[in-house]
């Protein structure tokens, strides 16, 4: 390192490459590792769990000392979406549209109980029994709601899996969104079949097939 | 003593103790058919038919001008409508009226010709129990799509059939941005479900004409987790308690449990120890705080986008609060801590220090107020956004049954805990704050000046508990392990939540699980003065009204 070197730009990434500034990566792993430093978080709230986050952002535990707080209002700027609460019926397809609307590579941490098996209001006639049911989860937090600390963990958890390039479980995903017109016509079917147009996109809930 | 309240000139039925619900009778004459007892009042039954002739009468002529709450439920060989009238002059003045249809085909008239707040109760009652209110201005689906099949709180409901929810609202965000085919000089926009102004899932359809709000409809129901069906599978004793706490759910628990416990302390005849009042009383309010301080950090956040002084500061002194209220409860939000007939545990040692740290934080909390003053209430584009905008008029608050500061910034003195007295608040010195502004301004300045009162109290309340003698702290009365209060008793009971009026109504079955448990939000009414607030007003102030309400969606929809 050069003598006249302001000490404040020798980082320990300087010092760990010692006197050559170079160093020789592949091109795939130093772009995990940029990606897992920098993330962009979808400001998403839904339930209960959206105000521990809210904490997790704002001051005291401040999410951004660890490379991952920057809320983004829009999907199209986001790559991680944490999904914090309850999702019910109405909701769920509008959740699967804002995920659709974030760009790839993408990661989904999913907050609370609720996220991972509908909660405290599993037997509702109108929950969805998680998260997963609908998009594909990279890490579950659980807890009802997880501290802030145990969100942090959960994030840190996935920057370190995004940096070794480890990618997300293949998930069964029940609910899709689909054209009305593609649905198998059963009675139900055919029993909206005026009120909804073909081309108009559902959710189909087989509320039976749900864990 | 500061919580006496002007009493109103005489009205029909009003006497020294109490109503005299046979002048009532009297004054309908024959629409009344039956009476029954509930717990809190007397209930007239009348005929489906003739609703809107008695409630107008009782509305004009007896002063009953609050509809707390609608109450629909399915019976063996009928189906039912509770209205729960109120006066807001004095709400210990109850009465209900009970609306019984037949089973084949239940309906019967709407209230909403009378009160406003009518509209989107029936409502919630066709979508979940499948009563019909004929001459409803806009009878449909409020909390549920509008294709789901069946009403699940009726009995013959079947939670595992499928249903099929569209998405075509927001299908393409931007063909919805065209201007509509009947007026060619509007536009449609669709703000929400996700949306970082409306404070959690809410969705509003706006119609614009120019800059100005030209139509609004609120469409709520993205967050609806089925709460009173999970009231109605919990047992008394204990299933029940942990779901207020997720109702209004920005630390606001310990108000929201006290809702249950008022409700069902009062069914099974449940006396409280005084100690555990206090202690309840003193958490109750700290739960307020917090609360308060939330909307003032979100509403900062909404009208001028200051997401790094006020709102970092309102979280920094919530986390003062949470912190002592897990010392407590053992949980930062969901506390769980409140049990019929008392608390789960006394108050943390050592005693000392937690007081201390209480104490510490009343006394931070004046300059803190003050700083928060500096930076709204003395923030000139504060004041430009939020004076005279989005005005309710005293008579349209009452008209839609809005309550808390809500009501409260529109100059209605109307607070259960002064009013409908429980716990320990009637034994302390403190005030109802009111405002008469009726603006987005006089709300928040209400939410601030109720956390110094709040504080008040706290205060009160430290300096019993301290000097409390040690052999007389009971924290909890004998209850049975399996609660089973008679059968048939019904109740509504509220107390004053974070946000207004947060009302209970149960009906026991003589089973350990109550028959119907039906919960009266006060946001649900707040959200309904929006289009009223800001019809023909500016699209930014429209925002503005909403942070104003300090809506929780957990609570609109529950
Ligand atoms: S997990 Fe618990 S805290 Fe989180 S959204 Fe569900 S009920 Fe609320």
């Amino acid at each position: 390192m050069g003598e006249g070197a302001d000490a404040r730009f020798n980082s320990t990434l300087r010092e760990a490459f010692g006197s050559t500034p170079f160093i020789l990566t592949k091109f795939d792993q130093f772009m995990n590792w940029v990606r897992g430093s920098s993330m962009f978080m979808l400001q998403f709230g839904i339930a209960c769990c959206s105000i521990e986050m809210i904490h997790t952002y704002a001051i005291k535990h401040d999410l951004d000392r660890f490379g991952a707080g920057i809320p983004r209002a829009s999907p199209r700027q986001a790559d991680v979406i944490v999904v914090p609460g309850t999702i019910v019926s109405k909701f769920a397809p509008r959740m699967k549209r804002v995920y659709d609307q974030m760009p790839e590579p993408k990661f989904v941490v999913s907050m609370g109980s609720c996220t991972i098996s509908g909660g405290p209001f599993q037997e509702g006639y109108n929950v969805v029994k998680g998260a997963e049911e609908v998009i594909p989860v990279d890490i579950h937090v659980p807890g009802c709601p997880p501290r802030p600390e145990a969100l942090v963990y959960g994030v840190a958890k996935l920057q370190e899996r995004i940096a070794n390039g480890e990618s997300s479980p293949v998930t069964v995903k029940p609910y899709e969104l689909e054209q009305f017109g593609d649905l198998e016509r059963d009675e139900l079917v055919e029993h909206l079949a005026d009120e909804i147009d073909e081309d108009d996109l559902v959710m189909r809930y087989n509320w039976n097939d749900s864990p | 003593m500061s919580l006496e309240k002007p009493s109103s000139p005489t009205e029909i039925g009003v006497t020294e103790d109490g109503l005299d619900y046979d002048a009532l009778a009297e004054l309908l004459g024959g629409h009344v058919i039956d009476r029954e007892s509930h717990v809190n009042a007397e209930g007239f039954v009348v005929r489906p038919d003739e609703v809107q002739a008695v409630l107008s009468t009782l509305k004009t002529e007896a002063g009953f001008d609050h509809l707390a709450n609608l109450t629909a439920q399915e019976y063996d060989d009928r189906y039912e409508s509770i209205y729960h009238l109120r006066k807001y002059d004095d709400p210990t003045q109850e009465l209900s009226i009970v609306v019984p249809s037949p089973k084949d085909d239940p309906h019967n008239q709407s209230a909403a010709r009378i009160y406003d707040t009518a509209d989107w109760h029936e409502r919630e009652a066709y979508d979940l129990v499948g009563i019909d209110y004929d001459d409803h201005p806009d009878l449909r689906r409020i909390l549920l799509p509008e294709t789901w099949q069946g009403h699940p709180l009726s009995q013959d409901y079947d939670q595992n059939q499928p249903q099929i929810v569209t998405l075509r609202e927001n299908a393409n965000p931007l063909q919805d941005d065209q201007r509509s085919e009947d007026d060619p000089d509007t536009m449609f926009v669709n703000i929400g479900p996700h949306h970082p102004a409306t404070h959690g899932v809410l969705h509003v359809k706006t119609v614009l004409d120019g800059e100005q709000v030209a139509d609004i409809d609120p469409d709520i129901g993205y967050l609806h987790r089925c709460e009173e069906q999970m009231c109605q599978q919990g047992t008394y004793r204990h299933q029940i308690m942990p779901y207020p706490d997720r109702w209004d759910y920005v630390s606001a628990g310990m108000l929201n449990e006290w809702a249950y416990a008022r409700a069902a302390e009062d069914l099974a005849d449940i006396e409280v120890p005084e100690y555990a009042q206090v202690i309840r009383t003193m958490s109750a309010e700290l739960s307020r705080i917090a609360a308060h301080m939330l909307a003032l950090g979100t509403f900062a956040l909404d009208v001028f986008g200051d997401f790094t002084a006020i709102f970092q500061y309102a979280f920094r002194d919530r986390e003062v609060v949470m912190n002592i209220l897990e010392d407590i409860s053992g949980q930062r939000l969901m506390f769980n801590y409140f049990r019929l007939g008392g608390v789960a545990w006394d108050l943390p040692e050592p005693r000392d220090e937690f007081f201390e740290k209480i104490r510490d934080f009343l006394d931070d909390l004046p300059y803190k107020l003050e700083e928060y003053h500096d930076l709204i209430t003395g923030n000139e584009i504060f004041q430009m956004r939020c004076v005279d905008t989005g005005v309710l008029t005293p008579e349209k608050a009452k008209s839609y049954g809005a309550t808390g500061p809500v009501a409260r910034g529109s100059g209605v003195d109307y607070d259960l805990r002064r009013d409908d007295p429980y716990g320990y608040y009637d034994e302390l010195d403190w005030n109802v704050v009111t405002e008469t502004g009726c603006d987005n301004f006089s709300r928040v300045l209400v939410r601030m000046r109720e956390v110094e009162e709040s504080a008040r109290i706290i205060e009160q309340c430290v300096d019993l508990l301290e000097q409390w003698p040690e052999d007389d702290r009971e924290i909890q009365a004998n209850v049975p392990r399996t609660l089973r209060p008679e059968p048939d008793e019904e109740i509504y009971r509220a107390v004053e939540g974070a946000k207004g009026e947060l009302g209970i109504y149960i009906r026991s079955d003589g089973t350990d699980k109550p028959a119907r448990f039906k919960i009266r939000s006060p946001c649900f009414s707040n959200l309904q003065t929006l289009p009223e607030m800001s019809q023909g007003e500016y699209i930014p102030d429209m925002i503005a009204s909403l942070g104003s309400l300090d809506i929780v969606l957990g609570e609109v929809d529950r």
